[in-house]
């Protein structure tokens, strides 16, 4: 889009203007904003339209684009993935909803044998240039299947891309480059941390990269890598280690696929060590290919070996016991004491 | 106080096993053109099977579904359908695609192993690719008539599904959601009697499958899907229906799967050669031959010269299969996306080195 119709856009909603916001009221303000720059962008789920989504992030969009943009679909997981599948082939750019990712599993089907492999099998006659939202993690004391992390399901599929906001600022960029993106892009939004911080955004239209990590902090000693909610307790584990003279850098990775291993290597080869933080099961999840891609690709840089601080290998505990399930920021600095003990 | 909610769901029928007409034929029996291009699809169909099978038989194609015993259904709905609809196939749709335009070179490759068999596509390039997994294809067919209601328009879409995916549950909720959106889509189920090896009795206990279609609140009809004016007629109201902004319907084609399930079963292991002879006897491709002479629209000078136009362009399209290179192996990079991510670079680079004679 032209800048002039930018401009006009900004100055007929009066948007372009900073708010202090939550991640929840940034997901909702870019997809007012792509709705506004692109008629072909459609909002679908389960109570997406008339209840604005159960978290809120759809509030108001069917009462500003109308039902024919903005659809309350049946309660059917499979149905609302592969109707994802059969509108984007129609130029459509499908934003679906799942309430929760513990939900997803009826559309991996849709997900993972069509939507990420259309392009690929019609040689790029058709396309699938739809967004799958999902609101992912433990912590805010959900029901049973309401809190895990299973992004590494997604990570491991080809032709798909899995983003994972961490504030704000990243949720309102990273959203509207999924959108804008022409490809499938599973956009899993963490629910701890849905309200847990505001943060002053433009609502400018200006999107982030998905191919790129986010250097949150710079350091020398360690690097700390993590995604998601969990991006909170590694920078409360780097202000601790700067209070014992331990000089952290974190990264947040952000796009976990494509993963960008430039930015990891290049940071490890400066730091000599890292420390990779999840919410997810360690076994099989996607810190191992953080830690094999470091292995590969930085392993004369080490000094220590690359350790994770993850979930157990156990199923989500219902919520009195998620906080064990949990990684905490004392966790956190404890590897990282161990490491740098080397 | 109770109230009784009864439903109805009607079948038809127009000839007998002989081609004999049983009742009024309908209107479009006078369209002796549509017949007779009809007729030439079925043989050509039927022909590209036969092919495509003793390709496989020689290590010349991969394993392949037979569409023998679908023709006149498959045939019907291409006919039936505008060219600005969209047609959701599932694998078994040679028939239909031959009259979208998905030429035979296209279908070689395909079950020939090239993801090329469904690029181009000029003349239905919004028709998708067949669905392997099975009744996935319901989700997206509803899907694209969504996108239609959104924008207005008066196209509609045709789904073609088996009997065995009246099981799934995407069939089922893609039914829901057109019924209670009002979607312009057709449902087709091919009913062949044969899930691989699962006969239409224990998949399940509902007597029609067309039934299921009143749980998503849509008509069902039943036809006879070797007789090409019962599938032909249903096939036209349907689509008249759904361009009219009178939404969905689905339509359930009794058939029988006259070959294996694919080149690698052998049904002989699980039905019996009483029943498939009996099968053959309704054949409708046979059947619609015979309407043809006693019509005086068809004698056997014609149908030599059919079988040999036939032959003559499968020949011709296969030779150009075979002669056609596989595809460099960094297409398999250069398709995931519409732009390489950096992450996949170094792996093209390798894939590239591969084809100019490096390592393996």
């Amino acid at each position: 889009m032209n800048a002039s119709v930018e401009k006009a856009i900004n100055h007929e909603d009066g948007s372009g203007v900073s708010r202090d916001v939550t991640l929840v009221e940034a997901v909702n303000m870019a997809l007012a904003r792509e709705m506004t720059n692109d008629d072909s962008v459609v909002v679908l789920g389960e109570d997406v339209a008339i209840n604005g989504g159960v978290f809120r992030t759809t509030a108001g969009l069917q009462e500003r684009f109308g039902y024919k943009r903005v659809m309350d679909t049946p309660l059917a997981e499979a149905l609302i993935a592969g109707t994802a599948v059969g509108m984007a082939t129609q130029g459509l750019k499908p934003v679906a909803e799942f309430q929760f990712m513990g939900f997803i599993y009826a559309g991996l089907e849709q997900i993972i044998s069509h939507a990420a492999r259309m392009r690929n099998r019609t040689r790029g006659r058709l396309h699938c240039p739809i967004v799958y939202r999902a609101p992912f993690g433990g912590g805010i004391h959900a029901p049973e299947h309401h809190s895990e992390s299973t992004e590494a399901l997604f990570a491991h599929i080809p032709g798909l891309r899995v983003v994972i906001p961490s504030s704000p600022q990243r949720a309102y960029g990273l959203l509207l480059a999924a959108i804008r993106n022409p490809d499938p892009v599973i956009f899993l939004e963490p629910k701890r941390i849905y309200r847990a911080v505001t943060q002053t955004v433009k609502d400018n239209g200006e999107s982030l990269p998905l191919d790129s990590c986010f250097t949150l902090r710079e350091g020398d000693d360690v690097t700390l890598i993590s995604w998601g909610a969990s991006i909170m307790e590694t920078l409360q584990a780097a202000d601790r280690l700067a209070e014992q003279g331990v000089s952290a850098e974190v990264i947040d990775v952000a796009t976990i696929s494509p993963l960008d291993r430039e930015t990891l290597l290049c940071s490890v080869a400066k730091t000599g060590r890292a420390v990779i933080v999840h919410e997810a099961c360690g076994n099989g999840g996607f810190g191992a290919e953080v830690a094999a891609s470091i292995a590969e690709g930085a392993f004369l840089d080490l000094q220590a070996p690359v350790v994770r601080v993850t979930g157990y290998d156990t199923i989500m505990p219902y919520y009195r016991n998620e906080s064990h399930y949990l990684p905490r920021t004392g966790d956190i600095v404890q590897a990282v004491e161990e490491v740098i003990s080397l | 106080m109770k109230q009784r909610h009864n439903f109805t769901v009607v079948s038809s029928r127009y000839l007998d096993e002989a081609g004999l007409p049983l009742d009024a034929l309908p209107e479009l029996a006078s369209d002796s053109a549509r017949l007779l291009d009809a007729y030439r699809n079925m043989v050509l169909a039927r022909t590209l099977d036969q092919k495509i099978i003793a390709l496989q038989r020689t290590g010349k194609c991969g394993t392949y579904p037979s569409v023998l015993g679908h023709e006149v259904i498959g045939t019907a709905v291409g006919q039936g359908m505008g060219h600005h609809d969209v047609f959701v196939p599932y694998y078994r749709d040679q028939a239909t695609q031959l009259i979208r335009g998905v030429t035979i070179v296209d279908l070689l490759l395909y079950w020939g192993g090239d993801e090329r068999g469904s690029a181009g596509w000029e003349r239905c390039p919004q028709d998708l690719p067949v669905a392997v997994p099975i009744a996935t294809q319901c989700c997206h067919a509803v899907g694209i008539a969504a996108a239609m209601r959104i924008r207005d328009e008066k196209r509609a879409v045709v789904v073609t599904l088996g009997d065995g995916a009246s099981s799934k549950g995407d069939f089922l909720e893609s039914l829901n959601l057109a019924g209670a959106w009002h979607l312009p889509v057709v449902f087709v189920v091919v009913n062949n009697q044969w899930a691989i090896s699962t006969r239409r009795g224990l998949q399940t206990g509902s007597e029609t499958i067309a039934q299921k279609a009143i749980s998503g609140g849509l008509p069902g009809h039943i036809v006879d899907g070797n007789d090409y004016f019962a599938v032909s007629e249903a096939v036209d109201h349907s689509l008249d229906r759904a361009h009219g902004g009178k939404g969905a319907s689905l339509i359930e084609a009794v058939t029988y799967r006259l070959g294996d399930h694919t080149t690698a079963d052998d049904a002989t292991r699980y039905r019996s050669a009483e029943e498939l002879k009996a099968a053959w006897e309704r054949d409708g491709v046979k059947r619609f031959q015979s309407y043809l002479h006693q019509a005086g629209l068809w004698d056997a000078s014609q149908e030599k010269d059919l079988q040999a136009h036939c032959k003559d362009m499968v020949d011709k399209a296969v030779h150009v299969y075979l002669e056609t290179s596989p595809e460099p192996p960094t297409a398999m990079v250069d398709y995931l996306f519409e732009t390489l991510p950096t992450a996949l670079a170094g792996q093209r680079e390798r894939l590239a080195r591969i084809r100019q004679g490096g390592a393996a």
